[in-house]
């Protein structure tokens, strides 16, 4: 009785997915056929000319994300060594829960923020500064004055993304035996080189899953990013313009759309997004499962 | 194997061994390379506790002007003020209804990962990716999915809609959390119980669960804590409703809720508005950080529980 | 110096046998340096390790005390006792390998070639490039076999002839022969006891002064520790070697001195500490304290 009603509890998971899978298809289904793949390239969207496409979005998403991963990787590794190999166990019980926490601030909380402090202070002094000492990169263009930009959105995501990595390199990094971190040390070898040689090597693919799985947060974030991201649209390289993203400019358009294509064109956009996040997690599982710290170890 | 001494050519960087313990050869340099990582790493530590700080005490330094015994038990006000009472309840019975439908489905799920499914099982690969795959959904997709499946055929937006898409959200990470915890148990419980004779199902009620069921609990409380505070599903499938009624029904119409609240006061042309809905922001943080607070402890003690066993 | 040296040819040259008697003073009692009449005379041996009142706590409980012993350059040192008595604790003491352990202190004096191991201004790291350390359970990376034996002296910025020196690395831990045609293969495809070589090897690979051993061959076959054992007889001509065993078959052949480490219950806490320290020959034949006795003879037979 309990096994057929686990393997119910089961089935009704994988339904789930696919139902949602599916879904998002049979949404989008009149827009693809109306606008084709050409949906993907183009940049504007304007309802009520039944305009639509999707590369704004794209490249938004692209573009902050990216930014996240870049700033919140070696931050999250650097922070997950700490933790593991350098903090004393009373600061260590204190600071991992504080960072784990960091986790758990809802995006709509996140989006405030931004808004209120973050971007303010990117377009009064970070921006600026940037332009000012690397503005011979196209990335960092002229800025304007609100501070809502993909620049503001991608340290967001940052913020959002950089626990994950850190709390689960902290974990990979706990579970290498001390034995071999033993050997090492007593080869006459630095702290750094005790990480480098030993710690970091057989961590790897699981601190890569983990960078992937921080991505997919960062590509699925919706109301932080369209509080921060601004307003814009067009491909611009410089990243202090407003800008939008995929799973922004549907929670942003899709309560108020009338137009019969408009909804159809937001699964659309979802069914872009799904796709990518999809890829990401299946990517997460596929670096995890092939080089697992055990099996590097073979013991 | 005689004469090792003649064999060994002595490196010019080894050390003296009468030599004072200090550091030779390259050591000077090695150690000053490592002692800068140390000091990159612990500066990245601290800034991102000064970033949880700094979200902190914006939420609180913003929203505790607005925090009154009032401001909890009036219903809002619409422009007027008001406070967050009506959005509390909402939340709580949208949230409560969700844990009702995500929690029996993810603990049975978890049970069948561990106690029912062989290692090489092909449903339990399958299964195990789509948790996975589940747990990646952005919540924004969510939303439509559900607003199409539901939304559409029943023509409003209600708060049963938005329960159901918190609960595909939480699934997940129930299912995932109860079969980490259930793999915990050890396995001298379930052949204690075999060698008893005992039916398997009455085994994994009577004894596994119960050692489980701290771990479990405290999955329990993360997820729900998260749901609360998700924003985008409701926003596309739980919008529609009315701002000042304590709504609890929420199978007909629209159910207020704390994200709601807090995202639509915010631009409310109001002078209070934006106090408003940083206290209700203020609220929502401190119940969330409670609430893992409350299940890391949870989870000390149901682990310490299972250690002693 | 060829052929083996037996350990009855040591007897003249050591200078003052230590032990201690444990008593209500707890003070050290050298007795005068026993001369037998038939042994000649050899030089004075150097001091490595000078370790006097040495105590060693995990925070409040102590696991060793009133231990002073001198350890001497160029021969094989066994350290033996029963299991808990602090055997392991005092040789990972010898190079700080128990400084990562919280709440880890050792008070007292240990003196490596006349310097303060434990000093302020000692380098934890230099420490451990001049005293190396085998585990009981052979650890090696998870890299090729040569990267194993060539990672530490890379770090060292010994690059140039790396290949020889690690052909003489494993050469000098007897595995040349078995590994010479896979080298790029990964380390953990050996063998228990050519993977305990390999870590031999590891640690010859950067020319420590000493070798620490704490049970080396506890976890390997007969066979595999035969040859470890082997080892000792021709690494101790270079090398000093304090090895840590609870096969006093093993203490007896390898072995020129040993010290017998025992509890001393008459404390509140039971206190690892050492209890006789001599000529092997004399700790297996005519222990002077009945535990040492006791235990030498229990398993002796």
């Amino acid at each position: 009785m309990l096994y057929g009603l686990c393997l119910l509890a089961g089935l009704i998971a994988v339904f789930l997915l696919v139902e949602v899978v599916y879904q998002v298809i049979h949404g989008a289904s009149p827009a693809i056929s109306k606008l084709g793949l050409g949906f993907i390239g183009r940049t504007e969207w304007a309802a009520n000319f039944g305009r639509y496409g999707a590369a704004s979005a794209i490249f938004g998403t692209v573009v902050s994300s990216l930014m996240a991963l870049i700033i919140a990787t070696p931050l999250g590794i650097a922070i997950g060594l700490y933790l593991a190999m350098m903090a004393a166990p009373p600061v260590r019980a204190v600071v991992g829960p504080l960072v784990e926490m960091l986790a758990a601030i809802p995006s709509v909380i996140v989006g405030f923020w931004g808004v209120d402090v973050l971007s303010p202070f990117v377009a009064r002094h970070f921006e600026p500064f940037l332009h000012g000492a690397f503005g011979f990169i196209p990335i960092f263009g002229s800025p304007q004055t609100t501070g809502l930009s993909v620049f503001s959105a991608g340290l967001a995501l940052a913020l959002m993304v950089l626990p994950i990595v850190a709390a689960l390199s902290r974990d990979l990094f706990l579970t290498v035996p001390g034995d071999l971190k033993d050997g090492a040390a007593a080869l006459g070898a630095t702290r750094w080189e005790i990480i480098r040689g030993v710690v970091l090597p057989t961590t790897i693919s699981g601190v890569a899953a983990a960078t992937v799985l921080g991505l997919g947060r960062a590509l699925g974030e919706a109301i932080a990013v369209l509080q921060i991201i601004g307003d814009g649209t067009g491909i611009h390289v410089n990243t202090f313009l407003p800008g939008s993203s995929l799973a922004s400019s549907v929670a942003s358009n899709f309560q108020y759309s009338e137009n019969k294509l408009e909804v159809p064109a937001l699964f659309y956009l979802a069914l872009i997004l799904l796709a990518i996040g999809l890829t990401t997690s299946l990517l997460a599982r596929w670096i995890a499962g092939r080089f697992d710290v055990n099996r590097t170890l073979a013991r | 194997m005689t004469g090792l001494s003649d064999t060994f050519i002595r490196h010019p960087s080894l050390p003296d061994p009468s030599a004072p313990l200090t550091a030779s050869g390259n050591l000077r340099r090695r150690t000053i390379v490592s002692r800068t990582i140390e000091v990159v790493a612990t500066a990245s530590a601290i800034l991102a506790v000064a970033m949880l700080v700094d979200v902190a005490f914006t939420v609180v330094s913003k929203g505790a002007p607005a925090l009154s015994f009032g401001f909890l038990t009036q219903n809002s006000n619409g422009l007027a003020g008001g406070g967050i009472a009506n959005a509390l309840l909402g939340t709580i019975v949208i949230v409560a209804f969700a844990a009702l439908l995500a929690l029996p489905v993810g603990v049975l799920t978890g049970i069948y990962l561990t106690e029912f499914a062989g290692p090489r099982s092909r449903l339990a690969n399958i299964l195990k990716a789509a948790l996975d795959l589940l747990q990646g959904l952005p919540t924004i997709i969510v939303g439509i999915v559900v607003f199409g499946l539901i939304v559409s055929a029943t023509h409003k937006e209600t708060g049963f809609a938005g329960s159901i898409a918190l609960a595909i959200i939480m699934l997940p990470m129930i299912a995932r959390s109860s079969q980490e915890v259930l793999t915990l148990v050890p396995g001298t419980l379930r052949e204690a119980a075999d060698a008893l004779g005992v039916e398997r199902w009455r085994a994994v009620v009577g004894v596994i669960l119960p050692a489980a069921a701290g771990g479990i609990a405290t999955g329990a409380i993360l997820s729900i804590a998260r749901a609360a505070g998700e924003t985008a599903p409701l926003l596309i499938v739980n919008s529609l409703y009315n701002p000042s009624h304590t709504q609890l029904e929420i199978f007909g119409q629209g159910v207020p809720s704390i994200p709601m609240y807090i995202y639509t006061t915010y631009d409310l042309p109001a002078p209070s508005a934006i106090a408003r809905a940083w206290g209700a922001a203020l609220v929502l943080l401190v119940a969330i950080l409670a609430a893992n607070v409350g299940a890391r402890v949870l989870l000390a003690r149901s682990r310490a529980k299972m250690g002693m066993r | 110096m060829t052929g083996e040296p037996s350990v009855s040819a040591r007897r003249g040259d050591v200078a003052v046998p230590n032990r201690v008697r444990i008593g209500a003073d707890r003070a050290a009692t050298p007795t005068t340096p026993r001369v037998t009449p038939e042994a000649s005379r050899e030089p004075r041996r150097e001091v490595v390790f000078d370790i006097k009142d040495m105590s060693a706590y995990y925070g409040d409980s102590q696991a060793l005390g009133w231990t002073t012993l001198e350890i001497y350059r160029h021969i094989v040192t066994a350290v033996i006792g029963p299991s808990g008595c602090g055997k392991s604790t005092f040789i990972r003491s010898l190079n700080r390998m128990n400084d990562g352990i919280p709440g880890f202190r050792v008070e007292g004096q240990v003196l490596y070639h006349g310097h303060d191991v434990y000093a302020g201004a000692t380098n934890r790291v230099e420490v451990r490039r001049r005293i190396g350390m085998v585990f009981q359970k052979p650890n090696p990376f998870p890299k090729s076999i040569y990267d194993n034996v060539a990672w530490a002296p890379r770090n060292l910025g010994m690059r140039d002839g790396l290949d020889g020196r690690v052909e003489r690395a494993l050469t000098h831990a007897a595995l040349w022969d078995e590994v010479k045609d896979r080298l790029r293969e990964s380390a953990l495809g050996l063998s228990g006891g050519q993977q305990q070589r390999l870590c031999i090897a590891r640690a010859l690979a950067i020319e420590p002064d000493v070798l620490l051993l704490d049970e080396p061959a506890s976890a390997l076959d007969p066979i595999a520790t035969a040859s470890i054992e082997d080892l000792m007889h021709t690494l101790k001509h270079r090398y000093t070697i304090v090895i840590v065993t609870h096969n006093m078959q093993q203490a007896a052949r390898v072995a020129d001195r040993t010290a017998f480490f025992g509890l001393d219950t008459t404390g509140a806490q039971r206190v690892g500490t050492l209890i006789e320290y001599d000529d092997t020959q004399t700790i297996f034949r005519q222990p002077r304290d009945t535990r040492t006795r006791d235990y030498v003879s229990g398993r002796f037979g």
